[in-house]
């Protein structure tokens, strides 16, 4: 197999490959004719639009047909830079992406550790848990809102029944709880997989490393903390990782549970560069602010798995 | 530490009774205003189990037109855009996880890649490339679209199962004299049986609830369950909610189906993935 990792992009491209190494390239070659069929739809649809998209930003392109469309350097960028609502706008996604996250992160370590153990009804939260996962945001946004209902939510209604609260929350149209409840939302439903990955990692930890420390009388925190933790270290980083830019750039669950009010409060950037494109036909601005988005995402992950490295060295 | 063990058992079923509630009552709510009359759902002392099952919710929300028809095209997209799927994904998966060229580490850099832009990114050049096809509006564009969508996590899910595949067959065959598509048909297919349908439910499920694509590829009247149901919340007041929980209820049932299926095996075709670098 070690022959086939000669350089074959120039040679695989020939019809009739060169005699001396004919095995190597032609084992080459089938490799590349079973990929066209997935290369090409891909190349088509996914990494030309992508570049376009990157592209875009850099011009004044708009929503109709026949329009022409100029190339006009940083300009979208520096009116993004000037523009308050969308810095706003930013702002929400941040604090939106890092405390679903967080939380998500949290919440699921400790389900992950509880299903870890040898529980009753441990089935039951493991089946509970991941049905989220396979419902649609649509669906999961109708049923919190039902539940958030100021009128007939049961939530409400629970929480003026035991006297926490006298009068009736709209939770989502009320400017001071439209950002939290969302982010409740947002937990419950990114919860199923980042759980499951974590229960992944823990059954991957030698039972024995826990069997001796417990002989050696280290308690349940100091287990938790010596040889728990710093054996799901990677699958944390990777997990946090990917459900930051996952949330960073959600869109179909608040967009139907608030579409992003009341009062932009809880207008994440996707919703944004939604209605940028697709409500105003400004093409090129929202394509602008899908590019400083991915700058968001890029600059946030590598503080953050920086930060993580330095850790694990000291 | 044995005399507190009783203690810490206690307090992990309580943790774990939270966790019940937290995760399994919205869905029991759910469950339960779909069973409800119009007059006990405006009750302002709601309870969780309705005094009469009011099964006709579902019939309404069944005979709501639209809704059916967004149901019927939603399954006709899914079903086509899996076939295509697997299709494309197969002979792909195949030669990513048997040969060692570039194009594994193409491949791989190109599925991370996607994860980390936003769909706003993709979706305006997608609207305009659909538009010029006369594919805007089209179950079928749509279709497509997904096809590309799912690609990426189809053949990584995939690449993970040939590449737990025993390579001996396969060069028992050829010193056999097999040619490789006899091969590849009467070998490689019948054991990857297991991954594929993994994978294809997988396809089914995203393509089945996916939202952002169809809410701005299909603006005509061909539309598909989530975005119809997403429509129905937008004018809320005029929908009654106890067929709309009926249909919500519905919609995540073909999901729910697929998903008990395939719940392991996704969890162990990720890892497996992931792993066999």
């Amino acid at each position: 197999m070690t022959v086939t990792e000669t350089p074959v992009t120039s040679e695989a491209a020939r019809p009739a490959p060169r005699r001396r190494r004919r095995s190597a390239n032609r084992s080459s070659r089938d490799a590349w004719v079973l990929v066209l069929p997935a290369l090409i739809p891909v190349l088509i649809l996914s990494v030309v639009p992508l570049a376009r998209g990157v592209y875009l930003g850099f011009t004044d392109s708009r929503a109709g047909l026949g329009i022409k469309t100029h190339v006009i350097g940083f300009a979208n960028f520096s009116k993004l830079w000037h523009n308050s609502l969308l810095l706003e706008s930013f702002r929400i996604g941040l604090i939106w992406a890092v405390s679903v996250t967080l939380l998500q992160f949290l919440l699921a370590l400790g389900l992950a550790l509880l299903l870890n153990e040898d529980l009753r009804l441990r089935w039951l939260a493991r089946t509970l848990a991941l049905i989220p996962w396979a419902m649609s945001p649509v669906i999961v946004a109708i049923l919190w809102k039902l539940l958030l209902s100021p009128t007939v939510g049961p939530i409400d209604i629970t929480l003026n029944r035991l006297h926490i609260s006298q009068t009736h929350i709209n939770w989502l149209g009320d400017f001071n709880t439209a950002l939290p409840a969302v982010i409740i939302v947002g937990v419950w439903v990114g919860m199923p997989q980042t759980t499951i990955t974590l229960l992944a990692g823990l059954q991957g930890i030698p039972s024995e490393l826990q069997e001796a420390a417990a002989v050696d009388g280290a308690n349940t925190w100091d287990r938790f903390f010596h040889i728990t933790l710093p054996h799901l270290r990677p699958i944390i980083f990777a997990i946090t990782s990917l459900d930051f830019i996952w949330n960073f750039n959600s869109f179909g669950l608040v967009y139907v549970l608030t579409a992003g009010g009341p009062g932009g409060k809880t207008m994440l950037p996707m919703l944004f560069a939604y209605n940028e494109a697709f409500r105003y036909g400004n093409f090129g601005y929202a394509a602008a602010m899908g590019d400083v988005m991915v700058l968001v995402v890029v600059v946030f992950l590598g503080l953050y798995l920086r930060a993580g490295l330095r850790r694990s060295e000291a | 530490m044995t005399r507190r063990r009783p203690m810490t058992r206690a307090a992990q079923y309580v943790a774990l009774a939270a966790y019940l509630v937290f995760l399994g009552f919205p869905l029991l709510w759910l469950l339960s205003m779909s069973l409800k009359s119009p007059r006990e759902l405006a009750s302002i002392a709601p309870q969780l189990i309705p005094k009469h099952f009011h099964w006709s919710n579902y019939s309404d929300a069944l005979s709501e037109q639209g809704l059916l028809r967004a149901g019927l095209n939603s399954l006709l997209v899914a079903i086509a855009s899996t076939a295509l799927t697997i299709a494309v994904a197969l002979p792909a998966a195949y030669a990513l996880g048997r040969f060692k060229t570039r194009l594994r580490g193409i491949a791989t850099g190109w599925i991370l890649v996607s994860q980390l832009f936003p769909v706003v990114l993709i979706v305006i050049p997608l609207f305009m490339i659909l538009r010029s096809l006369h594919l805007l509006n089209s179950l079928v564009g749509l279709t497509l679209v997904y096809v590309v969508w799912t690609l990426p996590f189809a053949l990584w899910m995939l690449r993970g199962y040939v590449a737990a595949l025993p390579p001996d067959l396969e060069e028992a065959a050829a010193v056999d004299g097999a040619s490789r598509p006899r091969i590849l048909v009467s070998i490689v297919l019948p054991l990857l049986r297991p991954g594929i349908v993994a994978t294809a439910m997988f396809a089914f499920i995203s393509s089945w609830n996916e939202f952002f694509f169809a809410l701005v590829l299909l603006r005509g009247n061909a539309q598909t369950l989530p975005l119809s149901l997403s429509l129905f919340v937008g004018s809320e007041g005029q929908v009654s909610l106890g067929p709309l929980a009926a249909a919500a209820v519905l919609a995540t049932i073909p999901s729910l189906l697929v998903f008990a299926v395939i719940q392991r095996r996704l969890t162990s075709g990720l890892l497996a993935g992931a792993v066999k670098g």
